[in-house]
């Protein structure tokens, strides 16, 4: 890409001058690169039909679909804006959203993936020829034939491995200045030792040379590393693909005029427009307008607050009826979503400490190779006075137990579980995610907009008188307020018919009234219609000066949800609900559940304390939550799974993100979790089986070439198929 | 077994080429959407005259 961007060095340079020229007036002109999110394309006529219509604008310069990804990637002439794009393939019949082109940073870890493949496929076209080489030799070339082939396979595999093995020297090296061992010391001991005895041997013409073994050995590891790379590149790409879609921007009002801009741009002291339903981008307090705010995603409160001139507003509040001009006291890093950042990085050194099961494996394996493998040289040179008989059976046992299955036991199973986790929605966002959720055993969740949806709905329907419903209804349909929508919502379902009625206006903040046969009618607040305020999430229909009359609401369950909740109980776990709402609020959504734990009102230290002290008491928790006040609590927790509603902060912090709106899922995936675990620990005991087979062998020097490779082929093998079982 | 000399030089040869062709392909972004690819064969935008 950057290659071909750069004009050719050319060793004269009033040749280059001419066209560099050309290359530099084409550039003085920079093109806008736009990224499309397009999740319905499916076909190739999708495909033709949106690449013709992009390239018929003449603005366009170019635009190319990846169907694999469902993203439209387009350059074009610097004035065109996304939002022209977007409409432009919208108005193809096609659902796109714009993706924010600095999130996507997908070349980097492109980059390594890469990286990997062609070291990959260096190894194993390596392997393959020095292994027809070997296979001659094995089925009988003598003398100087046999010694033609191991020259020729020594400088094969020599560069061959140079190249290949520069992830495990390299890892390796790092592990050792550290003063720990990992499990590419003993790949990068086994690989070093082999060559140097199989290069000795050969000098000597000897019989038994190591070549292809250290080629394989290379390759089989290289494979578990590129399988355990794409997994993670998938679930990274596709973590940003949802960070990406929030495009954060700001509408700045600068001497009267609007603008929009990036919200990295703002400044403290800017004034900035939020619309009705906007998200606050910064810190603030309000200028003008009066409306209602939703702090559920920081609080966890369901009951909108109100806003008026003076009040302070922090990013991530989302303003619901009227416009409000806001000035901007803290932006980007100070901000009060920032500042959650410092008890999510306390509450992360915890999780640090967990060891995963190739870790532990690995501390076991790595010092007993190494004895082992020391013990066998010590004695057969005791035995032999023969430096080059003990070497040779040195190499042997380190190259036949060289974790050959053990490399290849852990990303096999992960590999196959995360993708189908993934088929159902879940993304896996770290490496050791699905061993902690299988150990499991308390379940935490959070309320507002993770059990629920956030969405209110109406509950008192049938006990309102139906005049009361139709005027409500007549209101409602004027408002774009969440609990106007939800009376609209559920009163157009059971069938009434809006009244008549006249001069409405909406009055941000408080509700939306009207005239009706000569009454006033009001319906909003408790204070604004001289209602008595109740504990649950309601608003008030005032007639004239008649009583007002109270309709509540209560947030809609989740899909799945129920069904989550009932699969965990029924798998033994314990589940506690805490959120930051209200205390009748909780309670009667934990009955309608039936968890018997719960906890209301709980501030964001609070839920991470209260992790905390489960963790002390030796639980292994699972925090699921979607709000800012949940962030530092999804961090302490052993692992921690948030909705893709969530906001962006939430979903840094946890290990595994739901893409779909369904709870379900979280059930299976803790049974497909404990099974993968299960799958890991086999694929050890294989490996361990094969290596308390081959080693004696080893050990006696009996070991041949042929016998290492036949053992190192047949583990692996063995390993994937098992892996493959996975349900 | 003369024919060894041939033969040796020859299978690598042509092992040599597959791998180049390989790295070529990962080098040159072929892997990149593979799903696409696979269907953009079935279109026929550019059966008369080749993409501009």
């Amino acid at each position: 890409m950057t290659a071909s961007m750069r004009p050719a060095p050319s060793a004269c340079p009033g040749c280059a001058a001419a066209p560099v020229a050309e290359v530099q007036a084409a550039r003085d002109l920079p093109r806008a690169q736009i990224a499309l999110s397009l999740p319905t394309i499916h076909c190739s006529g999708c495909i033709s039909k949106i690449e013709r219509g992009l390239d018929a604008d003449p603005r366009v310069h170019s635009a190319r679909v990846n169907l694999t990804l469902k993203r439209a990637s387009i350059e074009a002439a610097p004035e065109v804006t996304a939002e022209e794009m977007r409409a432009l393939v919208q108005g193809l019949g096609y659902e796109a959203h714009e993706l924010d082109a600095g999130t996507l940073n997908a070349s980097a870890t492109d980059r390594a993936g890469r990286d990997l493949l062609m070291r990959l496929a260096v190894a194993g076209f390596a392997s393959m020829n020095v292994m027809l080489l070997s296979v001659s030799v094995w089925s009988g070339a003598e003398a100087a034939t046999r010694d033609m082939f191991h020259w020729i396979s020594a400088a094969i595999t020599l560069p061959a491995i140079a190249f290949a093995g520069m992830p495990f020297y390299r890892n390796a090296w790092s592990a050792l200045r550290q003063g720990r061992l990992n499990m590419d010391v003993p790949i990068t001991l086994a690989i070093v030792l082999a060559l140097v005895t199989s290069l000795w041997e050969t000098m000597l013409s000897g019989a038994h040379a190591y070549f292809d073994a250290a080629l394989a050995l290379t390759f089989f590891l290289l494979a578990g590393r590129y399988l355990d790379h794409r997994t993670r590149a998938i679930a990274r790409s596709a973590a940003e693909e949802l960070t990406a879609l929030e495009v954060p921007r700001a509408t700045r009002v600068v001497d009267g005029a609007e603008d929009q801009v990036n919200a990295s741009d703002l400044a403290v002291g800017d004034i900035i427009r939020i619309r009705a339903g906007g998200r606050m981008p910064v810190d603030g307090e309000i200028v003008t307008g009066t409306s209602e705010l939703d702090r559920s995603l920081l609080t966890g409160e369901t009951v909108p607050v109100f806003a008026g001139p003076g009040q302070a507003v922090s990013a991530g509040e989302v303003n619901l009826t009227g416009p409000l001009t806001i000035r901007a006291t803290a932006v980007g890093r100070d901000t009060s979503l920032h500042r959650m950042a410092d008890l999510v990085a306390i509450a992360e050194s915890g999780r640090a400490r967990y060891t995963s099961l190739a870790d532990g494996a690995a501390k076991l394996y790595a010092p007993g190779v190494h004895i082992l493998a020391g013990l066998s040289f010590l004695g057969w040179y005791l035995y032999t006075w023969d430096m080059r008989t003990a070497l040779n059976i040195a190499a042997a046992v380190l190259i036949i137990t060289c974790p050959c299955a053990l490399g290849l036991a852990v990303p096999a199973v992960t590999t196959a579980a995360s993708g189908r986790l993934f088929r159902q929605g879940m993304l896996i966002k770290h490496e050791t995610a699905l061993e902690r959720l299988a150990q499991v055993d308390t379940v935490v969740f959070d309320k507002t907009g993770t059990l629920t949806t956030g969405t209110p709905r109406l509950t008192n329907l049938d006990a309102l008188a139906p005049e009361a419903v139709s005027l409500a209804l007549a209101l409602s349909q004027h408002s774009s307020h969440p609990l106007a929508r939800a009376i609209t919502e559920a009163a157009t379902g059971a069938g009434f018919v809006p009244a008549e009625i006249r001069d409405v206006t909406e009055v941000p903040g408080y509700g939306t009234r009207c005239m009706h046969d000569g009454h006033e009618i009001r319906l909003g607040r408790a204070g604004w219609t001289g209602a008595q305020a109740v504990a649950e999430t309601a608003t008030f229909l005032k007639v004239g000066k008649g009583h007002p009359v109270a309709f509540t609401f209560a947030d809609a369950l989740r899909p799945g949800a129920e069904d989550a909740v009932k699969a965990l109980i029924a798998q033994g776990k314990r589940v506690i609900l805490m959120s930051g709402d209200t205390t009748p609020a909780v309670a009667a959504l934990a009955q309608r559940l039936g968890i018997r734990d719960w906890l209301a009102e709980a501030l964001p230290a609070d839920k991470a304390a209260r992790i905390e002290a489960l963790t002390e008491d030796g639980a292994r928790v699972l925090m699921v939550g979607d709000g800012l006040n949940d962030t530092a609590a999804l961090a302490a927790a052993h692992v921690s799974i948030s909705p893709a509603s969530a906001l962006d902060a939430a979903r840094v912090a946890s290990d595994i993100v739901l893409l779909g709106n369904d709870l379900g899922t979280i059930g299976t995936a803790c049974r497909t979790a404990t099974s993968a675990t299960r799958r890991i620990t086999e694929n050890f005991r294989i490996a361990t089986v094969y290596n308390v087979v081959a080693v004696p062998l080893a050990v006696a020097g009996l070991a041949t070439p042929l016998i290492a490779a036949l053992a190192m082929s047949i583990s692996s093998i063995t390993v994937s198929l098992n892996a493959l079982r996975l349900r | 077994m003369n024919i060894l000399a041939y033969l040796i030089p020859i299978s690598l040869i042509l092992g040599g080429l597959g791998l180049a062709a390989f790295i070529y392909t990962v080098k040159s972004n072929q892997y990149d959407d593979p799903e696409g690819d696979a269907r953009r064969i079935l279109s026929d935008d550019w059966d008369d005259h080749p993409k501009p």
